[in-house]
């Protein structure tokens, strides 16, 4: 029998619910638990509601699902908001100051006040009482403050203790084995996938949901040995990343729609002037402002085709961790070995998402040697070669004039008009997607997971993957999530899809931007599940809505 | 020992007395003398933007980055960064940096990072045929105006000095001297260095004769003292008319970007043992 427990923890703005549902995780993590969280907020510094779904179970989950056991209330919204979540079996565990419920209340003011502890810290009072009617050991809660509190674990175990105390063990959550996983967001497994593929400096201007991976950077320059800037605006970040990449730097940007269209001008100069970069683009729901803190797939289009003319891109759109980490040092290795643009495109949900990672299980990009300059001829930086690629070399070469030009050029990169060298040197550029989508024949490009017999298949991009695999398996279906969009692996698709009856997109749009590309690539499927309203469609809403194009 | 041909067979399509060649020869003269000084041309980068200016990118013989319009700047932030042994040089238009990328040039001054930036100011769009620029004086009728415009022009260097360059110049492109001088002082000037140059645009906005009657050399004076280049800054303001002062304006050392930005950077070339470390450290 599967093992399973969610947790819905909500407050306010301000109130701490993402470390303290970062700590509900850990506790389940300690507990021998695979882990996933979802953390939902408006966008506002106070105020507002804000909520945490942790679920544990002793399979990997990544996605939430709509029923709760307990309920961590720090504020009365938790309980009036969320009553389509909870039954008989929840179990509320609350702030009596301010909460008004049944269940096991404790008083927060009264707790903090006899540890002289700030209010901040009226969460660990929370957790200690949530620890203790769930019978989570007392030397588990103890480990986890000590290990995963930045600063003032004393003192909050010390108020977590009083909750512990003042409550009584209801339902158990059983301690399943001392394996423990690492737990880290989307953001964070894209990062390391970037340091793992030599990553030196990230470039990026704030702009949610991809700001988590500038701070995460950030307080990490020293541990990873990158330098981190945060310049005027998009224009400039994506510049100064171009200037990093012709020095020899390896670069990466990251941002959302908004900061990506003021990036799209430099994305063409790095495809005409062959510059190596990486984009992180995590999408939030548009158009324009949209909703900054909710989730969409609706940028895939704009990705694929942003920046006037035509050049080669690599885009890749990892579903869960693991892909977020291979993929990303993957990005990394293509965009200097091809000498293009590599763009990750993410999403909230798994920019923001927290999730478990199997140390042991995770895969290692392989790194192709750079085709630099030998020496040994006369440097032309586009000289044009029987793959495209030509060979590097950076300022401060000796013997080398290293010229790179957003105009027209010929291969010493100066300004050329003549019709024969424009066609020379569009098709060299060219010969690079075709080299680069052949050598991805050897990458799993398309993920298959699910049953191998099934005829029905749930077609998927991005972090959707995870809500298809859960449902896939309840239902017997198969999942094809393409993992690289551009250059798209027609072939591999279309081997994958041998057989298959029934094609159902699902998607995070109100156009079916994957189903459109598919049809591009002479893919027709049988039925569209669109969802569009900012939140992640969970196994549950998908359950519901496949019944509607009847599976 | 013979230094390396400077110009490129590039075809040059500039007007005839057009400034940029003023511009280009002085650039050309400054390199070859830092090449028998004993600087290694390899190590030094030109950067363009887009307009007449900016084909200097395919006419000098040397490392460049000819870049899109009014970014020229922060691709050479970068490059600056990414390795300090360059010395990185922008020529950039009116339109390019007054306009399109103001931005760049502003914050790029405010970082005081160790570039030289090296305006080549015609007061119009060269390359687009004849529009007003910010510094075209007001009622400058121009394609886009041709009722005159509306606006005062901004004054450059006042701008630059509110926002922190530490090497403040203006040129002329009738004054080759003085602009080798005041060029040669920017490449070795530590931190952001910045040189407005009058140039002329022979086909769109001769300024020739009012500028040869205007201008004249600074006095001496302290160059470290903001009051003063304050003073002398504002004495003519690009639109009424005045004497125009040519010469270094103002100059103080100051800790640049990139010299701050090496301090912090940190290289480790064996990743996979970070990467396990920062996992181990999520259980
Ligand atoms: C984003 C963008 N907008 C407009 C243009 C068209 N354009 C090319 S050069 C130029 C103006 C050039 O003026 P300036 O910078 O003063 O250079 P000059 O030609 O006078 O040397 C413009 C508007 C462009 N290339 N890119
Ligand atoms: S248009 Fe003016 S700036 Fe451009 S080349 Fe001719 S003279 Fe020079
Ligand atoms: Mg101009």
């Amino acid at each position: 029998m599967v093992q399973e427990v969610s947790i819905l923890v909500g407050g306010k703005a301000g109130e701490g619910i993402n470390s303290a549902g970062a700590i509900v995780a850990q506790l389940l993590n300690h507990s021998g638990y695979y882990t996933y969280m979802y953390y939902d907020y408006p966008s506002l510094i106070r105020g507002g509601h804000n909520f945490a779904i942790i679920r544990g179970s002793d399979r990997p989950v990544n996605i939430h699902r709509n029923f709760v056991d307990y309920v961590i209330a720090l504020n009365q919204d938790t309980i009036t908001q969320h009553k389509q979540r909870v039954g008989k079996r929840t179990i509320n565990v609350f702030n009596s100051d301010v909460v008004r419920t049944e269940g096991q209340g404790i008083s927060v003011n009264t707790i903090l006040k006899s540890e002289n502890a700030p209010a901040i810290m009226g969460n660990s009072a929370v957790i200690g009482a949530f620890a203790k009617a769930s019978g989570i050991s007392w030397d588990t809660v103890s480990d986890v403050f000590t290990r995963h509190m930045p600063k003032g674990a004393d003192i909050n175990l010390k108020v977590a203790k009083r909750g512990y105390d003042q409550v009584n063990t209801i339902n158990t959550i059983k301690s399943i084995g001392s394996r423990r996983f690492s737990v880290l967001t989307g953001n964070e497994a894209i990062g390391i996938g970037l340091v793992a593929g030599g990553l030196t400096v990230y470039v990026s201007y704030p702009m949610t949901p991809s700001s988590s991976l500038l701070h995460f950077l950030a307080e990490n320059t020293k541990k990873f040995g990158i330098t981190v800037i945060h310049p005027e605006n998009e224009i400039s970040v994506i510049l100064m990343a171009l200037g990093f990449a012709y020095a020899g730097g390896r670069a990466a940007i990251g941002t959302s729609g908004g900061g990506f269209c003021l990036m799209t001008e430099g994305l063409s100069l790095a495809g005409m002037a062959e510059i190596p970069i990486i984009l992180v683009v995590s999408q939030r729901t548009g158009p324009s402002t949209g909703l900054p803190t909710y989730t969409a797939q609706s940028d895939l289009h704009f990705i694929l085709n942003a920046g006037q003319g035509e050049f080669p891109r690599f885009v890749v759109a990892p579903g869960d961790v693991q892909q977020a980490y291979y993929w990303s040092a993957v990005a990394m290795d293509v965009a200097w070995r091809y000498q293009v643009p590599a763009c990750i495109l993410a999403d909230k949900t798994l920019s923001e998402g927290t999730f478990s990672i199997e140390t042991e299980k995770i895969s290692q990009a392989k790194f192709a040697d750079l085709p630099l300059w030998d020496g040994k001829t006369p440097y032309f930086r586009y000289a044009d070669t029987e793959s495209g690629i030509s060979p590097l070399a950076y300022p401060g070469t000796n013997g080398a004039v290293v010229k790179v030009n957003s105009y027209a050029h010929d291969k010493s990169g100066i300004t050329a008009e003549e019709s024969g060298i424009i066609t020379q040197m569009t098709r060299k550029r060219m010969k690079k997607a075709t080299v680069l989508a052949d050598a991805m024949e050897s990458y799993d490009t398309i993920n298959i997971e699910g049953s191998s017999e099934a005829k029905t298949v749930l077609i998927c991009w991005g972090s959707v993957l995870n809500t298809c695999r859960e449902v896939a398996l309840e239902l017997n279906l198969k999942v094809i999530q393409p993992i690289v969009l551009s250059p798209f692996p027609v072939i591999r698709m279309n081997q994958a899809l041998q057989g298959i009856k029934r094609k159902i997109v699902v998607e995070e749009n109100v156009t079916g931007q994957l189903s459109a590309l598919l049809r591009f690539n002479g893919i027709t499927s049988d039925a569209m599940v669109l969802h569009y309203d900012g939140r992640p469609l969970t196994p549950d809403m998908l359950l519901n809505r496949l019944k509607e194009v009847g599976v | 020992m013979n230094g390396r041909q400077l110009i490129t067979d590039a075809q040059n399509t500039w007007c005839p007395g057009c400034g940029n060649f003023t511009i280009q020869h002085t650039l050309k003269t400054i390199l070859s003398e830092m090449e028998k000084e004993g600087t290694n041309l390899d190590d030094v980068v030109i950067l363009s933007g887009i307009g007449c200016h900016a084909k200097i990118a395919d006419y000098l013989n040397i490392n460049s980055f000819y870049a899109i319009h009014g970014r020229a700047i922060p691709v050479a932030s970068g490059i600056k960064c990414a390795n300090k042994n360059l010395k990185v040089i922008c020529c950039v238009g009116d339109g390019d940096a007054y306009a399109e990328g103001l931005d760049h040039l502003i914050f790029a001054a405010k970082r005081n990072i160790d570039i030289t930036v090296i305006v080549h100011n015609n007061r119009v769009y060269g390359l687009t045929t004849g529009q007003y620029t910010p510094t075209s004086p007001l009622g400058f009728k121009g394609k886009s105006t041709p009722l005159g415009t509306l606006e005062y022009p901004l004054n450059p260097l006042e701008l630059m000095l509110a926002s922190g360059a530490t090497y403040i110049a203006r040129g002329y492109t009738r004054k080759m001297d003085l602009l080798k001088t005041l060029i040669r002082g920017a490449i070795n000037h530590k931190g952001f260095a910045f040189i407005d140059v009058l140039q002329i645009c022979a086909t769109f906005f001769n300024m020739t004769d009012y500028y040869n009657a205007q201008i004249y050399e600074l006095p001496t004076y302290d160059r470290s003292n903001a009051s003063i280049a304050c003073e002398k800054v504002k004495e003519w303001d690009y639109n009424n008319k005045a004497p125009i002062s040519l010469g270094l304006f103002y100059q103080r050392t100051a800790p640049t970007f990139d010299e701050q930005f090496q301090h912090q950077m940190s290289v480790k070339s064996e990743r996979y043992p970070i990467v396990k470390e920062f996992l181990a450290l999520r259980q």
